[in-house]
């Protein structure tokens, strides 16, 4: 077997697709992340592809458990989201995808920090052009703000990377710790790309922005790479086991008032990304790989749950929960597929969700984490209420919003039917999952305490659910922004930028007029000389010339002589 | 192949009469006298990585009654500069000088051209001192005849100010020449390098060494003694800038080196005279100056002659750095900026074909118009710059290297500081040429040049970005090269 590192046949596609016709870009876009997965379902974990620049090795495709079980995730994406979008005929985005996803297998089968960072960056990059492609003001400045801050999550990288290097660490990408200040760049890095708290923003900002396909790559590949990165550099790290509590928990009060359904779905992934971080920062075996299997199942149910509502979004035009309503009477098939999305997002059992999420629950209580259990079970509660009922029910039951069309085209359904059956499927047999996983504990989900507990907090949260909506108490949809930290620059950070900048102005207007005299003497005197007429570019006369040789040869003269 | 060093030199003197007497398919003899000198340098050159150093007695006279040949890696890697940049040019040049030089006066082209290279290859195979006098000449004087060749009437004063510029120049090195003779009473290098330290301290040879620094000076237009320099590249026709502004300056280095480190020998030369206190100051004032005149030209051409000027000025920092890192820095340097500024100009030839002028703003939207053409033309600038993963950030690192292993950071800061106003020029020009609107787009009769030109030029620009990457070839010889200068 070739062992061809992913991202080349990814990046290839792309540029294929730059010059193809539509009906080649289209078959492309299914066809390299099958082919491409199948060739990596046939390699054998190891090292194959490295490189040498000046004395840096660099490790373009290192494939060992961890980075395996990501690049079976990304291609099952790429390859779901490539059916999703396969009606699609913008250029621009076919192109973007096929490097975004390159990138983001690139970036998990890096071997070193360096291509690592290359990578990070080519995903931010490519990854924009998914936003900017819907084509509205809103899109381009969302985007703009989310291109800022994934750059400066990869400068972070790299300023941490340099560090690390300089002072004599390892350039082989795995365990960093956060001993050293790179140590802390890089864990800030990883954090903005994870959406850490106070800089999750770029995410429910942007998110909802995207094209109704362009969301569902992005919903796949930039968070649960940083998610890869964490397992790999920052296992046992504490401060993450808070940090990812705060996650789980917070995101749940603003998707429950939240009008746009996938700016719901966006705060919905934070707090999945909270159960993940969560786990990684216990650190034992069982928390690892429950954080790892959740990104697995996260990937494919937070998927659904975009491609559902991409479906509405893409058929009515509308993405507000007071707008819509009623729809499962014209679009049967995408409710009950959502259904089965919320059902495992909500960690029903014999769903995904439940398989997966339960170990990191199991991994804190077992660590003695028992305030940390108690918020992570009161998120869960909040997610069934936020993602697995009110997506489902203000979208397809509510009130009848009179709106009346069809069933999405069937490469939309098909690819929704995929991920639905990976979800039920998943569910019902994990030891699959479990087999992929970087370490072996023999944990097994089915027994009588887990499915009884999980089981109790749907049935009480469903409860209150609809005590609340029958009280009339539950948040009505509003048209409404909310308030998040975003607010602080786009309108705090902006509105005393503007009174420092008053201030700057008269304060800096005396100086400039002194600098002025002073740049316009530099630049009077630096034309005169330099200039095309200036003395030192215009031809001299060979006299001139001459005494130049002459006061040159004096001098040499001179100082051999004295 | 034992004859190779003096077929070096004797293929193109031979086929140069056949121009002079032929009346038309001169073309086809300066091609060949090019491909041929090209394959003679490089089976040179892979002898020479064998064994290190060839000699060959012309005639079987041993010295010092005959003529010595003498190669070493350095002369190989110069003699496949030369050859490389002559071959390309050749076959890149058939139309250009159709167009640029009057129809009668074609064969009187090729036979200098071929006279050149005879020079050229003349000064880096011998081992006599008087003899580099003798080449230098013959390539001088075929280069004035190539500059006033232009059509435009500024040339034939370029070309007497060179004339002017480069005699005193010979004649200075011949000086120099003179008054080793005088002391010694040998032309051979290696025995003056024998019989030098016992007189060194002798105000002959010291002056004698004087006269030959500035005559190299102005060979190599080390500023202030530059002014040649910039009108000569400008109007002469764009085969002469390209071959003159790739290989001239390069030769003329080449044997400031070997005067410096073989004949002189570097103990003597940075140990008792000190030439880098005044080397190492012009070299930075050289790549200051002619940087920031460089960022006010209105003509391409032009803004390419002053960027030389600096670039020469890096070549002789990295040689008054006085240890091997900096001596391993200027060859490298030396190489890659031959091939930086080749395909520069071969790409700026194409444009003076198509569009007829190099003035910036003739040039405006030519991006659009032209872009293989100008596409060589933003990585050759890229290079010039020293962009990472161009052959030029591999000549400037090493510098910036050696600077700091002699604890000389504020070169390293003035590299760097360089670089930015390398930036700027590159930047204009780039500017002109994408983001303007003008003539160049407007015009329909503006198109790409032929494919044979291209072909030349994106060679070149190839190999930029090759040797930014794989730096065997380059680094290796040069080092090795270094050593040996600097350890005889």
């Amino acid at each position: 077997m070739i062992e061809l590192p992913p991202f080349l046949i990814f990046f290839a596609a792309g540029v294929v697709a730059a010059v193809s016709p539509n009906i080649i870009r289209a078959a492309l876009t299914v066809l390299v992340p099958a082919v491409s997965g199948l060739l990596l379902f046939n390699t054998d974990l190891g090292n194959y592809v490295s490189y040498q620049i000046f004395d840096y090795q660099g490790e373009l495709y290192r494939l060992d458990e961890l980075s395996r079980l990501f690049g079976y995730l990304f291609h099952i994406a790429a390859f779901i989201g490539g059916v999703y979008a396969l009606h699609i005929k913008d250029r621009v985005q076919q192109i973007s995808v096929f490097f975004y996803a390159g990138s983001a297998l690139g970036a998990v089968m890096a071997g070193d920090l360096v291509t690592l960072f290359v990578f990070w960056e080519i995903a931010a990059i490519s990854s924009v052009a998914l936003i900017w492609a819907r084509r509205t003001m809103r899109s381009y400045h969302s985007g703009m703000r989310y291109l800022i801050i994934q750059i400066a999550s990869g400068i972070l990288l790299l300023i941490g990377c340099v560090m690390l290097l300089g002072s004599g660490g390892e350039a082989t990408f795995g365990y960093i710790g956060t001993d050293s200040l790179a140590g802390w760049l890089i864990l800030a890095a990883f954090g903005i790309k994870a959406a850490f708290p106070f800089v999750h923003s770029w995410l429910t900002d942007s998110y909802p922005e995207a094209t109704p396909t362009g969301t569902v790559f992005l919903s796949a590949f930039t968070t649960k790479l940083a998610i890869y990165a964490l397992a790999r550099g920052y296992p046992g790290t504490e401060l993450l086991v808070y940090i990812g509590m705060m996650m789980t928990a917070f995101p749940i009060f603003y998707a429950v008032i939240e009008n746009d359904l996938r700016r719901v779905l966006g705060y919905s992934m934070i707090n999945q990304l909270g159960f993940m971080v969560c786990g990684i920062g216990i650190g034992t075996e069982l928390a690892i790989n429950g954080a790892v299997a959740h990104a697995f199942n996260d990937v494919i149910f937070k998927g659904l749950l975009f491609m559902s509502m991409g479906a509405v979004l893409h058929m009515t035009g509308k993405m507000n929960g007071s707008d819509l309503g009623g729809l499962y009477k014209s679009m049967p098939i995408t409710t009950t597929l959502c259904i089965v999305g919320a059902a495992s997002i909500s960690a029903f059992p014999l769903f995904s969700g439940f398989v997966s999420k339960s170990m990191v629950m199991s991994a804190a209580l077992s660590e003695d984490y028992l305030g940390v259990w108690l918020v992570l079970l009161f998120a869960s509660a909040g997610v069934f209420h936020h993602a697995g009922i009110k997506i489902p029910y203000f979208a397809f039951f509510a009130h009848d919003s009179g709106i009346r069309t069809t069933e999405p085209p069937s490469n939309m359904l098909l690819a929704m039917a995929i991920a639905a059956c990976l979800c039920i499927g998943i569910g019902c047999f994990p030891q699959y999952l479990y087999a992929l996983l970087p370490c072996d504990t023999g944990y097994w989900p089915f027994d009588a305490t887990h499915v009884i507990a999980q089981v109790q907090i749907l049935f009480f949260s469903a409860l209150a659910f609809v005590w609340l909506q029958l009280k009339g108490i539950y948040p009505p949809e509003l048209r409404s922004v909310n308030l998040d930290v975003e607010w602080v620059y786009r309108r705090f950070v902006p509105r005393i930028w503007v009174g420092i900048r008053a201030w700057f102005a008269r304060s800096m207007y005396s100086i400039m007029n002194v600098t002025t005299l002073i740049l316009t003497w530099i630049h009077d005197h630096v034309t005169h000389h330099y200039g095309p007429k200036g003395t030192l570019s215009r031809s001299w006369s060979t006299g001139s010339m001459m005494l130049w040789v002459l006061v040159l040869l004096g001098s040499y003269l001179l100082l051999y002589f004295v | 192949m034992e004859h190779l060093p003096v077929l070096q030199v004797v293929i193109p003197l031979v086929l140069a009469p056949f121009c002079f007497v032929m009346a038309r398919h001169t073309w086809l003899v300066a091609l060949a006298g090019s491909v041929l000198s090209l394959v003679c340098s490089v089976l040179l050159l892979i002898q020479l990585l064998a064994v290190g150093t060839v000699d060959y007695f012309v005639g079987g006279w041993p010295p010092p009654w005959g003529i010595e040949l003498r190669i070493d890696l350095l002369g190989g890697f110069v003699l496949l500069l030369v050859s490389l940049i002559a071959a390309l040019v050749v076959t890149w040049a058939h139309d250009t000088v159709e167009s640029e030089i009057r129809d009668d006066q074609i064969n009187l082209f090729w036979c200098m051209f071929l006279l050149c290279l005879t020079g050229s290859f003349g000064i880096v195979v011998t081992g006599d001192v008087f003899n580099v006098f003798v080449f230098l000449e013959i390539t001088s004087l075929s280069t004035y005849t190539m500059i006033a060749l232009g059509r435009d009437r500024r040339a034939l004063m370029a070309s007497f100010r060179y004339l002017v510029m480069g005699t005193v120049g010979a004649t200075f090195i011949l000086i120099a020449v003179g008054l080793l003779y005088m002391m010694t009473g040998t032309l051979n290098m290696a025995d003056l390098a024998v019989r030098l330290p016992a007189i060194q301290d002798t105000t002959t040879v010291r002056a004698a060494f004087a006269f030959f620094t500035v005559g190299v000076s102005l060979k190599i237009a080390l500023f202030p003694l530059h002014q040649w320099l910039p009108n000569a590249y400008t109007y002469a026709p764009s085969a002469v800038t390209v071959f003159l502004a790739a290989t001239s300056t390069k030769v003329s280095l080449y044997v400031l080196l070997r005067f410096f480190f073989t004949v002189f020998g570097a103990d003597y030369v940075f140990g008792d005279l000190h030439v880098d206190y005044v080397l190492l100051p012009l070299s930075i004032v050289a790549i200051f100056v002619a940087s920031i005149i460089a960022v006010y030209q209105e003509d391409l051409k032009r803004i390419l002659a002053y960027s030389s000027v600096a670039q020469i000025g890096y070549m002789t920092l990295g040689i008054s750095l006085a240890n091997a890192q900096g001596l391993t820095a200027a060859i490298v340097h030396m190489f890659n900026h031959g091939l930086i500024k080749g395909g520069l100009f071969l790409a700026v030839g194409g444009l003076c074909l198509r569009i007829g002028s190099t003035r910036l703003s003739d040039l405006r939207g030519a991006g659009r118009t032209m872009p293989w053409t100008m596409g060589a033309i933003v990585i050759g600038g890229c290079a010039l710059i020293g962009v990472p993963l161009t052959a030029g950030f591999v000549s400037k690192w090493y510098l910036v290297i050696a600077a700091l292993e002699k604890d000389m950071w504020y070169v390293a800061v003035a590299i760097f500081t360089a670089s930015i106003i390398a930036a700027a020029y590159v930047w204009r020009v780039i500017e002109h040429l994408y983001f303007q609107q003008g003539y160049a787009e407007a015009s329909t009769l503006r198109s790409e040049v032929p494919l044979y030109m291209l072909l030349p030029t994106w060679l070149l620009i190839a190999m930029l970005i090759w040797l930014g990457i794989d730096t065997d070839l380059t680094v290796g010889i040069a080092e090795r090269a270094a050593q040996s200068l600097v350890a005889p």
